[in-house]
């Protein structure tokens, strides 16, 4: 579904992507783990439409999406969720993912009728909030959910636009271990029937739920394999895993 | 039009050019390194000019005038900046621009209280008051020469400064990454205070060279300081080399467009049409200039962080 | 509740404030809060661009420069008829805010701000550069807009209710603007761009299209002004009225429905105030305006009233 050849990206002197290949099949959940300044959020912004690569491609389902803007992507059914929680935080749970269905909506250039009301967004939107577990408190302003919710509902705000594959960087972040496992399950049952790309640094959660995983190190991918390949990977051990307890 | 003429207007431009550069360079660093919208650069131009005719008056001395001045632009700078924009620097833009816009308000009605509404004449000293010969023939007012001059002048001091010092090398790195500057343990708030002071004095300095030539009234910084804004958004934020050469080319297109834009319409199309576009075309030349720039570079001809 | 309760009492005030001055013989005050209504209505139109959209244009006045330009330019030519003007003023606006926003908001922060107010000022110069139309100086009003006999200009009273009535549309109609699918992308686009990116909005048309239809909402200010001073200058244009339009969003509450109406009363009222004590009143005015920005930061509506969500 995803295709990615010699993706670089220099910032100055600094080498942040170098010449990455790399690749996601339909109905994958494809791990992208790393020691902390590998690359993984440059990797994930070219991905996303953030940032435009010096050089390589990215394919998306058979389109070449390389210098295509972020909101075409997303429009296309590439959906991120942002390592830094990055949500509305003036606005409602229920309205932050009710803007995501309307973006996925056709136009927005209607300047009448009240959005708020409006069945065909709070609906979808309603249920989406029942899949990541925010229902309850959907009148919450966002602002004001606990830190585990908020990335429930960065993750929320991603499936709202109903995409074909999900970018998640770091859904985890910041998590106590209650709240990981909630999101863990979460994810458990999203990659049944979704596409997924997972950035992450809890490896309990990584070798949970990815069928297939990619070491990046310095900019460049030094293994892709299964999970089990992964963990005995002597390169792997040495530059990442060798750091974890 | 002779060469002459034309060479003569050239330099008015680089004169008008010079002036605008002092303001502009004061004024995108503080916007580069502080991210500071300041509006009331332009009360500064104005406080400027005033101190400096109020102390000449009041010594009889120009040149003490001139130092008076300067010393009380940075002084009025800097006491500014404690008291009023300290308080700001967390804030967004608007609150800035709201701020300082009250702060004009502020000023013009101040010198107006004190100096009263009328625009008041300040005289060029006896010793720059000659002319010069240009290699033209034509003769050339002294102290437009010398305000060419010194603006130059401080051009080549601030380039030293800037890419030779160690204030320099801060004022640099600031402008390209406040935040990691701050990391490193540098004493924000002092570098703060020093480029804004020192923007100040160049404000001052614009304003009391100008006073001779425009006029010494409430209200005089505003109309330069729109137009150092367009040089700003020509040449680059936080770039003094951009401000450099987008003030020699708003200066001279400005000028040269006054001068000539009428005649050339006047002539190459009809009378009527010099007559009717001309003086209009002229006054608004820079803007579409602006709007030019904006279109093909958004983020200016040099912009300090690069692509 | 609270809400209806204020608007309602407020409404009713100016409703009767034409008879109550008039029987008082005060006529004085029907001509302020005209001026008031008038200019809060492109108070109300920057808010729509600038509380809900983030977009802080310095510009704006602007297009109270084209609107009133507009109608004192046909009258000069003998086109009274307001069917006429003041579509007319309305389409320039827009035209204008549409060429200016469509290079402006490219643009984001610094840049922004000096962009608009350098395009301002150019509109000034060409207002001062047309010596048909009086240039510095300004031209007179050579008519009222005229309406068929369905409302005569001339009567202050009608001319009164004519500017409530046109305040209270604007009103309702930013209102249903910034609830709708349109108002809610704008500000979602304000609250955090990078997130509206990743869903799949692009904000430049957004922002386009509200700078628009706030230019030509205060277009029609303009027409409407002209008709109340009887006398157009550029001053109208002039930076100094885009920071004062620009006060009165701060000062009432941006992103709320109330708060440019109480800001312009604000503000202008306190103007007049002021001006009657000093004629160096803005000395005073301008540290107030500084304190207020740094003490008083949600603005008069959220002194009275919750936020608007």
């Amino acid at each position: 579904m995803l295709e990615v050849k010699g993706l670089t990206k220099s910032f100055g002197a600094l080498r942040a992507c170098d010449g990455i290949d790399f690749e996601v099949k339909e109905g994958e959940t494809h791990a992208v783990i790393g020691p902390n300044g590998a690359g993984k959020t440059t990797f994930i912004s070219q991905l996303a439409g953030n940032l435009r690569p010096d050089a390589g491609s990215v394919r998306f389902a058979g389109t070449d999406i390389t210098t295509l803007p972020a909101p075409k992507r997303a429009r296309m059914g590439l959906a991120r969720s942002f390592q830094i929680t990055s949500v509305y935080p003036e606005f409602s749970a229920l309205d932050n993912v009710a803007l995501a269905v309307q973006a996925r909506s056709g136009h927005s250039f209607r300047f009448w009728r009240k959005a708020r009301g409006d069945p065909a967004l709070v609906g979808p939107a309603e249920q989406v909030l029942e899949q990541v577990g925010l229902h309850h408190r959907k009148s919450i302003l966002a602002a004001n959910l606990a830190h585990g919710e908020q990335r429930q509902l960065e993750v929320a705000m991603a499936l709202a636009t109903e995409p074909r594959l999900l970018l998640l960087d770091e859904p985890m972040a910041g998590m106590g271990i209650e709240e990981s496992q909630r999101m863990i399950e979460l994810l458990s049952r999203l990659k049944q029937a979704k596409t997924i790309i997972l950035v992450e640094h809890d490896m309990d959660a990584v070798f949970r739920l990815a069928d297939r995983i990619s070491v990046l190190v310095y900019g460049r991918v030094i293994a892709t394999d299964v999970p089990e390949k992964i963990k005995m990977n002597e390169e792997v051990r040495r530059a990442y895993l060798g750091e974890q307890v | 039009m002779s060469f002459a003429l034309l060479f003569e207007q050239l330099l008015n431009g680089l004169q008008f050019g010079v002036t605008l550069f002092l303001m502009a360079a004061g004024l995108t660093l503080v916007l580069g390194i502080m991210n500071f919208v300041n509006l009331a650069h332009g009360s500064l131009y104005m406080v400027g000019a005033y101190l400096a005719l109020a102390a000449a008056q009041w010594t009889g001395s120009y040149l003490a005038g001139v130092a008076l001045g300067l010393a009380g632009t940075l002084v009025v700078g800097m006491i500014v900046e404690v008291v009023a924009l300290r308080a700001l620097y967390d804030r967004d833009h608007l609150d800035q621009v709201l701020a300082t816009f009250g702060l004009i308000l502020f000023f013009n009605e101040l010198v107006a209280i004190l100096w009263g509404r009328a625009a008041l004449f300040a005289s060029v000293p006896s010793f720059l008051s000659g002319h010069i010969e240009l290699f033209t023939g034509s003769s050339y007012p002294l102290y437009r020469a010398a305000i060419i001059a010194v603006g130059l002048f401080v051009a080549v001091l601030l380039w030293y400064v800037v890419t030779r010092t160690r204030l320099g090398m801060l004022i640099r790195a600031g402008a390209t990454n406040r935040t990691m500057v701050a990391a490193l343990g540098v004493n924000i708030r002092l570098l703060y205070t020093v480029v804004f002071g020192f923007g100040a004095a160049l404000a001052g300095l614009a304003g009391l060279m100008a006073g001779p030539i425009y006029n010494v009234q409430p209200g005089m910084g505003e109309l330069i300081l729109i137009q150092v804004f367009v040089v700003i958004v020509i040449g680059g934020i936080g770039s003094i080399r951009g401000a450099l050469i987008g003030s020699i080319i708003v200066g001279v297109v400005d000028t040269m467009g006054r001068a000539f834009l009428k005649p050339l319409l006047s002539t190459m199309i009809s009378p009527t049409a010099g007559e009717a576009a001309g003086p209009a075309l002229a006054s608004i030349l820079i803007y579409l200039l602006m709007a030019a720039v904006l279109t093909f570079r958004p983020q200016g001809l040099f912009p300090a962080r690069g692509a | 509740m609270g809400r209806i309760v204020g608007w309602s009492i407020g409404l009713l005030l100016l409703i009767i404030l034409p008879p109550l001055v008039l029987k008082l013989g005060q006529p004085f005050y029907l001509d302020l809060v005209r001026r008031i209504m008038i200019l809060a209505i492109a108070a109300i139109s920057l808010n729509l661009i600038l509380g809900y959209g983030g977009l802080v244009s310095f510009g704006h006045a602007a297009y109270l420069g084209i609107g009133a330009y507009t109608v004192g330019i046909m009258g000069f030519y003998g086109i009274t008829s307001g069917w006429l003007q003041w579509p007319v003023a309305i389409g320039a606006s827009a035209l204008v805010a549409l060429a200016i926003g469509a290079v402006s908001i490219r643009t984001s922060g610094i840049y922004f701000i000096m962009i608009t107010l350098a395009f301002t000022q150019m509109l000034y110069y060409l207002g001062i550069s047309l010596e048909e139309y009086g240039g510095d100086d300004g031209m007179r009003l050579k008519a009222k807009s005229q309406f068929s006999g369905l409302i005569d200009l001339a009567d202050p009273v009608a001319f009164y209710y004519l500017a409530l009535a046109l305040m209270l549309v604007s009103v309702f109609l930013v209102y249903r603007i910034v609830n709708s699918r349109f108002g809610m992308a704008l500000r979602a686009a304000k609250s955090n761009d990078a997130r509206t990116r990743a869903i799949g909005f692009s904000p430049y048309p957004y922002r386009l299209a509200a700078f628009v239809i706030a230019g030509a909402m205060c277009g029609l200010a303009g027409a409407l002004y002209a008709n109340h001073t009887n006398y157009i200058t550029p001053g109208l244009m002039s930076w100094q009225q885009s920071g004062d339009i620009m006060f009165m969003v701060i000062l009432g509450g941006m992103a709320s429905t109330a708060g440019p109406v109480l800001g312009a009363f604000a503000l202008l009222l306190l103007e007049d105030l002021l001006s009657g004590w000093t004629q160096h009143w803005q000395v005073i005015l301008g540290p107030l305006l500084i304190l207020s920005v740094i003490f008083f930061r949600r603005g008069l509506s959220g002194i009275l009233y919750k936020p608007d969500a």
